[in-house]
């Protein structure tokens, strides 16, 4: 087998310094009752090839030569290659989480060109070295917030992406830590602020928003994180779609912001992995799941770099630590540096104009259901989501997600996104698809 | 010295911050297809940021020798023996990464119709019954993100099958040999953690743990093998005496690697566990991550597993949200799918192979064990599986600590192993070498690790001022935590 790197001889030559005789020897002494009897079933080993073969027959039952209108916290963006040239390195790719700094310098100061770049965004002081992702960020939030505040509720805005408030539920269902959500208004599309001050009081932890929310429209930070401090509670402020950070107003009267990275070279990859990031003030940097890198000296007193503040972490805490996390998304979160580092100051902001001005073609002349700011994605109301999905699917096109299934309210909108790579023809064929179902004429409109 | 290394040449790189020069572009964007829009008049300025302070603008050809020459300052498995005890840090097959990249599945969005998503839907249950068949378990889910996201979904199972039946009991038993991240995952689900006492073999201490079960207790969460390499003899007696008491048993998968093809957790009576991918299946672990953790349970478990499940009707994949006993999600979409394309590889090139990597994993071990003994302390002795425990005692006489010996190997090639755990072994050293190391590389290690033995004797402070041929010395983590410098700053 390939992968194996011994010969037959080597392997008795081995045995015998063990003193066995043969392979089978090594669990001799298991108890018989555990050991397997029959073989796995599983086909016969397969070469490269095959295998190459077999992944790439699945790939072509997907959805390649498709345009896609889809964001919902997964957006196609260009990606570009130098990303993948530098995770491929093998020193990156197969290194483990860099405890020993002295052989892992490199890993640590990309983390912290990581950490920097994501504070410079976000407007906080501190970054980690990532979380799994942006669902499982927010409840990490969320149990930051109560340890900060020794608060036992979470208030979190039905805009904030649906699948991250059912991660949240599920998250902190045993911790002594309702979650209790509150309304958007029906016009802009915006946090409800009534809704939210009625709910908030002194045993609120945290109020957690999204900006740009689950709809594309940017949130006022400003304000909810103004009501959030007057009764004591933290706000959490989350994103889903990185490339706005280089164009928005960044959240800086938030005291987390937890977000998603996918948006920065990462490829969608049917949903993960992913790379999230929990970033905040200085003041609650000892609350703060996940690993963190830290700038010191070494013995000849030069600069290095080297993993800090683990005493929050499980493998020294047990039962009381901060989060039981403890695997990082190094690799991803590289992806995302190098993507940062080769847009830079300039490119960012081109890409978000890019961005800005492809959504706000696509959305002209469609029936938007909110008249709130937003950035790439919005909502269009057009009758049956599902009918249009499918016209679509006939032109090559997936267009947007249909809304019923999280807001039964909203079961005749779908949510549209266009990034920079979305083509002028291909909006052009999804605004006449939409055009022409809310005419009632579908059946006509296809070429 | 042995042979292994030699040193050269190590390029030096400032940060990206120290390389930046305004108007040095790294990127070209197509031209727009569209009219410009203001984003002051599209946004409101309230909404509108300045340039983002302190944000690099370097060059492309910069910003690859940039990351080149800092992934030289890195160690890593395609430079040699990584014996990280418990991080099953074998060869990352490239064909992975190679399927991974299959364009269909690289861009596959997690909202596409399921008639345009069919190719990811049957790699997904493809392996969530390969995956089945290894554990000797009933169903799989491939959500949890990691292994400790496993273990904590895995909990979540157990407590919403007992809160099922009446009542979810109050603790959780957790051997003092366990990783730390289990009684931490036994908290973040409500429990109580009660330690259960290792015997001086250095297995579970049956008459401590009899002790212990009461009807308050809602199950164990057991590493088998444990994390001192060896095989809990006792584990068919444990899991029958939990489930008489009405407790259920996890397990933490992340010993896999010794037991695949060998023995099957489902059938010494485990109920729940987790397993790591990037361990035992050989997806990358990429300086941290990402890894994934599916969860692999009994029939009994099966209702309450995390939504959506996949289903096959008529050659078709569907996904089922129709799950009124689930635990809910436990993150977004389905899982870190690239990973799962890697471990399907994996498991694919392999095939009923998997044995023969498990053995020579074991073989792997015994070895590098039978080659080492002479010079430190075995403070257990049953046979080891995929890995091995030493304690310093030898040389923490002369002042030199496992942390030290772990240091000077980085001078002769070696990435260190575990250092400090388990933490009943004071002094402990944790080595795994997998079944992807050749008796070449062993033998080195040996050889590295004789000679340390021998330099701890005779010239301690060559082993306590380790690595001496790194790039940096030994790294001040004290100063390090007591002024946290955690962001580069223009004026720093």
């Amino acid at each position: 087998m390939r992968y194996l790197p011994k010969s037959d001889s080597e392997r008795l030559e081995m045995l015998k310094a063990c003193g066995l005789s043969s392979l089978d020897d090594l669990v001799a002494h298991l108890p018989p009752e555990v050991l397997q009897k029959q073989a796995l079933e599983l086909p016969p080993g397969q070469s490269e090839y095959e295998i190459m073969d077999y992944f790439r027959a699945r790939g072509e039952r997907m959805a390649d030569g498709y345009a896609s209108f889809l964001g919902g916290g997964v957006y196609r963006h260009f990606r570009p290659v130098l990303a993948d040239v530098v995770v491929s390195r093998s020193e990156f790719l197969t290194s483990y989480t860099p405890y020993q700094a002295e052989i892992s310098q490199g890993t640590l100061m990309t983390i912290f060109e990581f950490q920097t770049m994501i504070c410079q965004l976000t407007g906080m002081e501190v970054a980690n070295a990532s979380m799994y992702d942006g669902s499982t960020a927010v409840p990490e939030a969320a149990l930051m917030a109560a340890r900060i505040t020794r608060r036992e509720r979470i208030l979190v805005a039905r805009g904030v992406h649906p699948e991250y408030r059912d991660v949240l539920k599920s998250s902190v269902k045993y911790q002594d830590l309702p979650v209790v959500e509150f309304g958007f208004d029906p016009e802009s599309g915006e946090i409800d602020l009534a809704d939210l001050a009625s709910k908030l009081d002194d045993t609120v932890a945290a109020v957690i928003i999204q900006s740009p929310n689950y709809f594309g429209v940017v949130e006022n930070t400003k304000a909810a994180a103004a009501l959030a401090h007057q009764h004591g509670a933290l706000l959490v402020s989350v994103f889903t779609e990185a490339v706005s950070l280089g164009l928005l107003t960044p959240p800086a009267e938030a005291d987390i912001v937890a977000g998603e990275l996918q948006s920065f070279a990462i490829s969608p990859s049917y949903g993960g992995p992913f790379a999230g990031v929990i970033a905040t003030k200085m003041a609650h940097i000892r609350q703060m799941p996940g690993r963190i890198v830290g700038q010191t000296t070494d013995l000849n007193g030069n600069r290095a770099f080297c993993l800090t503040l683990s005493t929050r972490e499980q493998h020294i805490r047990r039962e009381k630590a901060t989060s039981n996390i403890c695997t990082n998304q190094a690799l991803i979160a590289l992806m995302a540096t190098v993507f940062m580092a080769v847009y830079g100051k300039q490119g960012l902001r081109e890409l978000t104009s890019q961005n800005l001005a492809k959504a706000h073609y696509l959305a002209e002349g469609l029936d938007r259901r909110f008249s709130g700011p937003f950035f790439n994605e919005f909502v269009v109301r057009c009758g049956s989501p599902e009918a249009l999905n499918t016209a679509l699917l006939g032109e090559k096109i997936i267009g947007g997600i249909p809304l019923g299934r999280y807001y039964p309210e909203l079961a005749d909108c779908m949510l549209l996104c266009a990034t920079e790579m979305s083509r002028r023809d291909e909006m052009d064929t999804l605004k006449r698809a939409c055009a022409s179902q809310s005419e009632g004429m579908l059946a006509n409109s296809r070429v | 010295m042995v042979s292994k290394v030699t040193s050269h040449l190590s390029q030096n790189e400032p940060l990206l911050f120290e390389r930046s020069s305004p108007g040095k572009k790294g990127y070209q964007l197509p031209s727009l297809d569209v009219p410009a829009v203001d984003p002051v008049s599209a946004l409101g300025a309230e909404n509108v940021r300045g340039e983002v302070a302190g944000f690099p603008e370097v060059s492309e050809v910069e910003t690859i020798r940039h990351f080149t020459r800092l992934s030289t300052w890195n160690y890593a498995i395609d430079l040699g023996l990584y014996p990280l005890g418990s991080c099953t840090m074998k060869y990352n097959p490239r064909v992975n990464e190679a399927a991974a990249r299959v364009d269909g599945l690289a861009w596959g969005h997690p909202y596409q119709p399921e008639s345009l998503a069919q190719g990811a839907m049957e790699i997904m249950a493809v392996l969530e019954r390969y995956l089945a068949e290894i554990t000797g378990m009933d169903a799989v889910t491939l959500q949890p993100a990691a292994g400790a996201h496993g273990e904590f979904t895995g909990i979540l199972l157990m407590r919403a099958c007992l809160e099922a039946r009446g009542d979810a009991r109050a603790s959780i038993l957790v051997p003092d040999s366990s990783h730390g991240t289990n009684p931490a995952t036994a908290r973040m689900c409500g429990y109580e953690v009660v330690n259960v006492k290792s015997t001086s073999r250095g297995l579970v201490d049956m008459e401590h743990f009899r002790g212990l079960l009461n009807p308050s207790v809602a199950g164990i969460m057991i590493t088998n093998p444990n994390t001192l390499g060896l095989f809990e003899e006792n584990i068919t007696e444990i899991t029958r005496l939990l489930h008489e008491n009405g407790s259920l048993v996890y397990m933490d998968g992340a010993n896999m690697n010794a037991l695949a093809g060998i023995s099957r957790p489902g059938d010494f009576g485990v109920d729940v566990m987790h397993l790591n991918l990037h361990k035992t299946f050989s997806t990358p672990h990429g300086g941290g991550g990402p890894g994934a953790g599916p969860v692999a349970v009994k029939r009994l478990l099966e209702p309450y597993l995390p939504a959506p499940r996949i289903v096959q009707e008529d050659g078709t994949y569907r996904y089922n949200y129709d799950l009124p006993e689930s635990i809910g999600k436990v993150r977004a979409f389905y899982g870190n799918f690239g990973v799962f394309v890697r471990a399907l590889a994996y498991i694919l090139a392999h095939g009923s192979g998997l044995r023969n990597a498990t053995l020579d994993a074991l073989l792997n071990a015994n070895y590098l064990r039978a080659g080492i003994e002479a010079h430190y302390t075995l403070p257990y002795q049953d046979r080891s599986l995929h890995e091995v425990v030493f304690s310093d005692s030898i040389q923490a006489k002369n002042g030199v600590k496992t942390g030290d010996i772990a240091k000077r190997l980085i001078d002769y090639g070696f990435h260190p192993y575990t250092t400090s755990f388990p933490l009943i072994v004071p002094g402990a050293m944790m080595i795994e070498p997998t079944e992807t190391e050749g008796k070449q590389e062993l033998d080195f290690f040996i050889e590295a690790m004789a000679s340390i033995a021998r330099e701890a004797r005779e010239n301690p402070e060559l082993v306590l001022n380790a690595p001496h041929s790194t790039r940096v010395r030994r790294v001040d983590e004290v100063t390090a935590a007591r002024k946290p410098i955690v962001r580069w700053e223009a004026s720093s």
